[in-house]
């Protein structure tokens, strides 16, 4: 059983982790600790890992800091779930291979519900005692999620998918 | 067969091949940049991650100090020598503090050139498309990979043709071009889209810059000038890219710039955009002249004409951050600094200076900034309650002597 923590349009990377909280800025410490931590202290005290990212429009607009979704894979997010994302926020997480869904549908039934359980094997999701099938996942992005992410997927097949 | 849009021809020359809007591709970029404030994880993912221990094509890297620069504290400092090692023992160019931000050097280098393709570790490397390239912004953990293997992956992208009419009416400029885009197409209005910008072949180079650094603010994938104009003079333009008449578009806005008005973003997002008339009289603390869209010479001396024997605001901070040591030096050869320094502005380092609130300017709580920057995001400059305003160069000048965002045709006409 996972927490939603919902999220309305246009969230950009600087609300995610802000500039002032880059890696660069403080090498010693967890990037994961400033997961939204101006913009949703709350999420940043009580996010656990499994928990679920749930926005309606463009999430993760803006700059392209990598440690934005890296800092969300510290705090072991489960997956994200939006209408849409903005195309370098999409491309950094599959990278990182944090699940990404876009379904407007399971958004609104996410966005009204209060508990929800993810089964990525089975292909599912548990919202609020009904299940409902996970949306499709293009097929590169598919393979790289499975595999961990980018870096595990080229050290293992030295190419990249669909090459 | 119909003709290619600029995207798909510098792609097609990349991998060999005519390649179509939709296709995942997979290509060698001419040159993968990165700064200073992510080079550090970029360097940790090839060597560390990947097990790379020397770059696949060391003519292809290309480091800029701009972030934080110089350094700001002991983190930074350190982050800067371990890039500096790398850039030695991997024999790369590495381009220090003081040079200025990288879109701006990438471009005074020539190494950003019409049909190539520069991918950046930074959102705003769509900037490469004012000199006719495929410029395009990518994460880390890509641009280690480009690094390691001298390749990325891409989807060819469809295009948006932006036909343009008419031309800017005075205290109208390509900034004021820009946010109209945002606010007519939204914050998401071009995503993985690229852009094409016509009917400008008169708009000088630092214009063009201006417009496709904000490329990114519509989401966009790259925006892309036709190679022509002040481009084509400066610079070698390969026979194979040019505009085909029978190019393909997904979408196509006409503006007629005899109708633009000056726009002003206002606080939190890029696309609130307003009329300059609609916004006069709003307090500010502090302008912030500089960036990557609008940090260059020929917007320090619009603001130099405007402040000409004039003073700022006793309650206000005026900080300028020139885009590059050569935009500076230009600045210096003339009377333009001059003139910003006698108003009371303060000069800082070529570089990125306040725009990501990490140093040179980092705004408090509640401060209010007009800024000639691209992004406006809550916190970005600093304190989450701070505030900031974008417009043009002219605008910010103006602004600066009255304490309250101005429209500098009225302040003109007033003296």
């Amino acid at each position: 059983m996972s927490n939603i923590w919902k999220f309305g349009a246009d969230v950009d990377t600087d609300q995610i982790v802000p500039g002032r909280y880059a890696p660069y800025m403080r090498p010693d410490k967890d990037v994961g600790d400033a997961a939204f931590i101006e913009a949703r202290p709350d999420f940043n005290k009580q996010a656990v890992p499994g928990d679920l990212i749930v926005a309606t429009d463009n999430f993760g607009c803006g700059s392209s800091r990598e440690y934005a979704p890296y800092a969300l894979r510290r705090r072991q997010v489960g997956a994200i779930f939006a209408n849409s994302f903005a195309r370098i926020f999409y491309r950094n997480a599959i990278n990182l291979g944090i699940p990404v869904f876009v379904d407007a549908e399971l958004v609104e039934k996410l966005l009204a519900g209060s508990e929800a359980t993810l089964d990525l094997e089975d292909g599912t999701i548990l919202i609020d005692g009904n299940r409902h099938a996970l949306p499709e996942v293009p097929n590169f992005a598919k393979e790289i999620i499975d595999a961990g992410g980018i870096v595990p997927y080229v050290r293992e097949h030295g190419r990249f998918p669909n090459s | 067969m119909s003709g290619l849009t600029l995207s798909e021809q510098i792609i097609s020359n990349n991998v060999g091949r005519p390649v179509r809007a939709g296709e995942l591709v997979v290509v060698e970029p001419d040159t993968a940049m990165g700064h200073d404030s992510l080079t550090p994880g970029i360097i940790k993912t090839v060597k560390e991650q990947l097990g790379v221990e020397k770059v696949a094509n060391r003519d292809q890297i290309v480091l800029v100090m701009d972030h934080v620069a110089p350094a700001s504290n002991v983190g930074t400092a350190q982050n800067q020598n371990f890039i500096r090692e790398f850039a030695r023992e991997q024999d790369v160019r590495l381009f220090d503090v003081g040079r200025g931000i990288c879109h701006q050097v990438l471009v005074e280098e020539k190494i950003a050139r019409p049909g190539t393709i520069v991918v950046g570790s930074d959102s705003h490397s769509t900037s490469y498309g004012a000199v006719g390239a495929f410029g395009s912004g990518m994460g880390s953990t890509d641009i280690a990979l480009v690094w390691a293997t001298g390749k990325t992956w891409l989807r060819v992208p469809e295009t948006l043709r932006i036909q343009v009419s008419g031309r800017f009416r005075p205290g109208v400029d390509a900034k004021d071009l820009a946010l109209k885009l945002c606010r007519d197409l939204t914050i998401a209005g071009a995503t993985y889209m690229a852009i094409e910008y016509h009917g400008m072949d008169w708009l000088p180079m630092n214009g063009r810059q201006t417009m496709s650094s904000m490329a990114i603010e519509l989401g966009a994938k790259a925006g892309i000038f036709p190679p022509d104009g002040e481009v084509a003079e400066r610079f070698d333009v390969p026979d194979w890219l040019y505009v085909d008449s029978d190019a393909i578009y997904a979408q196509t806005l006409e503006i007629d710039l005899d109708e633009l008005e000056p726009q002003v973003a206002i606080p939190h997002s890029v696309d609130d955009v307003v009329d300059l008339s609609d916004i006069v009289g709003q307090k500010i603390d502090v302008v912030f002249l500089g960036t990557c869209t609008n940090g260059r010479y020929e917007d320090l001396r619009d603001a130099a004409d405007i402040l000409q024997g004039k003073q700022i605001h006793p309650h206000l901070r005026l900080l300028v951050t020139p885009a590059s040591r050569e935009e500076l030096q230009k600045a210096i050869a003339d009377d333009t600094l001059n003139i910003l320094l006698s108003a009371g502005a303060t000069l800082t380092t070529p570089g990125c200076g306040a725009c990501m609130g990490r140093h040179q300017g980092t705004l408090a709580d509640n401060d209010i900034c007009l800024s000639t920057g691209n992004r406006n995001f809550k916190g970005r400059m600093g304190h989450p309650t701070s505030q900031i305003y974008l417009s043009s160069p002219s605008v910010a000048a103006a602004s600066a002597i009255t304490g309250e965002i101005t429209d500098p045709r009225l302040l003109t006409v007033s003296l």
